[in-house]
C-alpha cells in the first residue's frame, strides 16, 4: 500500500512542482507589476504545496522498501530524470502568453480545487491535512484566474480572442485530468485516494459558468493528449527540467 | 529522572513565553506564538519538541522560524542541554481566526489593515480610517496580503486576507 500511496502523492507533488516552476519562470515577466507579483506568488504557493506532497511521497516510498535511500524533496525534484515525472501534460505546457498562462491556471485552478476538497476526506492523516491546507490557497488561486478569464474573455475584441485561442490550445489536457488508471482505482476504493472521474461534472459545471459569463465558447473535447501520469512528456518539459535541474545536476548538493 | 511533571509543565510554559520575543520575520509588529505559528512545546527529560504550522504553505521564512526557535529554546535557562526538535505540521491549517483582538488592533496600528470576517476585504483604511477603498491587486508583497488603495486618502496599504 505504501507503494501505491507513494506513486500516488508523487503525481499530485509533480503537479504543484511543474507549474509552479513554470510561474517562477515569469519572475519579472509578467505583464504589469501586480500580475507579475500575483503570478510569482501563485507559483510559490505551488511550490511550497510540491514540498509537502514531495517530502511526504518520499517517507512513503521509504516506508515501502527501507532498502531504498529515502529521497527528501529536493532529491524527488532535482535528481530525477523526465519519464519519473508523472505530472498531468496540463501543467508542462509553456508559458506562452498571458492568455496561455491564464487557461493553464484556469482550468488547473478548476481541477485542484475539486481534487483537493475531496482528499480532505483522505483516510490518511498526512495526505488529508496537506489538502486541507492547500485548498485554501486553491480557492484563491481560482478567484484570481477566473476574473483574468472573465476580464479577458469579455474585454476588448482582441483580449476575447486571444483568450479564446488560448483555451483551445490547453484544452487537449483537460481530459487527462479525470483519468482513471489502476493506480486511482485502489486509491479510491482503499479509501485514502480519489476517483478522478468523479470529479468531471463539478469541474464542468465550474468551468461552463465562468467561460459563459465570459462570452467564450467551450472548445470540443474530441481531441486529447495524455501520458504525463506514465511519464511520457511534451517536448517543452525536457527543456524545462534541464533550466530547473542544472545547478544541482553540474554541482551535487551545493549549498549556498 | 530529574524533573516532575510540574516542572515539565513549568518549563513548557517559559519556552512559550521565550519564544514570543522571537518576531516574525515578515510582520515584526507580531511574534510567532500570537501569529499562531508554534502550535505546541513538549518538553521530555531528554528533550523538546517544537511543533510550527506555517501561514502559507510556501512561506520562506519557515526555515528561518525554525532556526530562531531551535537557538532561544536551546538558549533558555533549566533547558539543561535537551536535544531541541522542530516539528512542522499542516493540520489543523492555520487560520486568521487565531489572531487575538489585540493582534489586529497592533496590526492596525502598523499600517496593516487586519482580518475581518464581517466584510469582504478591509473594513477601514488603516492610515485615516475611511471605510472605502479600492483592490489593486489580490496580491501583495507576502502571501498572505493583498495591496490596496485608499479612496480618502489615497494612500496604499497592505490588507490581511482572511484564511
Ligand atoms: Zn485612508
Amino acid at each position: 500500500m505504501s507503494k501505491d500511496q507513494f506513486e500516488y502523492v508523487l503525481r499530485a507533488g509533480d503537479d504543484a512542482l511543474i507549474l509552479g516552476q513554470q510561474l517562477g519562470l515569469l519572475t519579472g515577466h509578467g505583464p504589469v507589476i501586480e500580475e507579475d507579483i500575483a503570478l510569482t506568488n501563485i507559483g510559490l504557493d505551488q511550490i511550497g504545496q510540491a514540498r509537502a506532497w514531495l517530502s511526504l511521497a518520499g517517507r512513503l516510498e521509504h516506508a515501502a522498501s527501507s532498502e531504498l535511500t529515502l529521497r527528501d524533496e529536493d532529491a524527488l525534484t532535482f535528481l530525477r530524470d523526465a519519464p519519473e515525472f508523472c505530472n498531468c501534460l496540463l501543467v508542462e505546457r509553456p508559458n506562452g502568453d498571458f492568455g496561455d498562462t491564464i487557461a493553464r491556471q484556469f482550468l488547473y485552478d478548476n481541477y485542484a480545487v475539486l481534487w483537493l476538497e475531496a482528499m480532505t476526506a483522505s483516510s490518511n492523516d498526512e495526505m488529508a491535512g496537506i489538502a486541507a491546507k492547500s485548498v485554501k490557497e486553491a480557492r484563491y488561486h481560482l478567484q484570481h484566474s477566473s476574473r483574468w478569464v472573465l476580464r479577458l474573455g469579455d474585454g476588448t475584441t482582441e483580449s476575447h480572442s486571444r483568450m479564446q485561442a488560448s483555451l483551445g490550445r490547453m484544452w487537449p489536457y483537460v481530459n487527462e485530468l479525470f483519468d482513471v488508471d489502476e493506480l486511482t482505482t485502489r486509491a479510491a476504493s482503499e479509501g485514502w485516494g480519489v476517483d478522478p472521474s468523479k470529479l468531471r461534472s463539478a469541474w464542468d459545471a465550474g468551468v461552463n459558468a465562468v467561460l459563459a459569463e465570459a462570452t467564450l465558447s467551450r472548445p470540443d473535447d474530441d481531441f486529447s493528449m495524455r501520458g504525463g501520469r506514465t511519464g511520457s512528456h511534451t517536448e517543452a518539459f525536457g527543456f524545462m527540467l534541464a533550466e530547473m535541474q542544472f545547478l544541482q545536476r553540474a554541482y551535487p548538493d551545493c549549498n549556498w | 529522572m530529574g524533573a516532575g511533571a510540574e516542572d515539565t509543565a513549568a518549563l513548557e510554559a517559559q519556552l512559550f513565553a521565550y519564544l514570543e520575543n522571537i518576531p516574525d520575520p515578515e510582520i515584526p509588529v507580531l511574534n510567532i506564538v500570537e501569529m499562531g505559528i508554534v502550535r505546541g512545546v513538549v518538553v521530555s527529560p531528554q528533550s523538546v519538541l517544537v511543533t510550527i504550522t506555517p501561514t502559507y504553505m510556501g512561506c520562506p521564512a519557515m526555515d528561518f522560524i525554525a532556526e530562531d526557535v531551535v537557538r532561544v529554546v536551546s538558549g533558555a535557562p533549566d533547558f539543561n542541554g535537551r536535544t531541541v526538535e522542530v516539528k512542522l505540521v499542516y493540520s489543523p491549517a492555520w487560520t486568521t481566526d487565531w489572531l487575538s483582538q489585540d493582534a489586529r488592533n497592533r496590526l492596525e496600528e502598523y499600517g496593516i489593515s487586519p482580518p475581518d470576517r464581517s466584510v469582504r476585504g478591509p473594513k477601514r483604511c488603516p492610515h485615516c480610517h475611511a471605510p472605502d477603498t479600492k483592490l489593486v491587486s489580490e496580491f501583495g508583497s507576502t502571501a498572505c496580503k493583498a495591496h490596496y488603495r485608499c479612496l480618502s486618502c489615497d494612500e496604499p496599504f497592505e490588507h490581511f486576507k482572511c484564511l
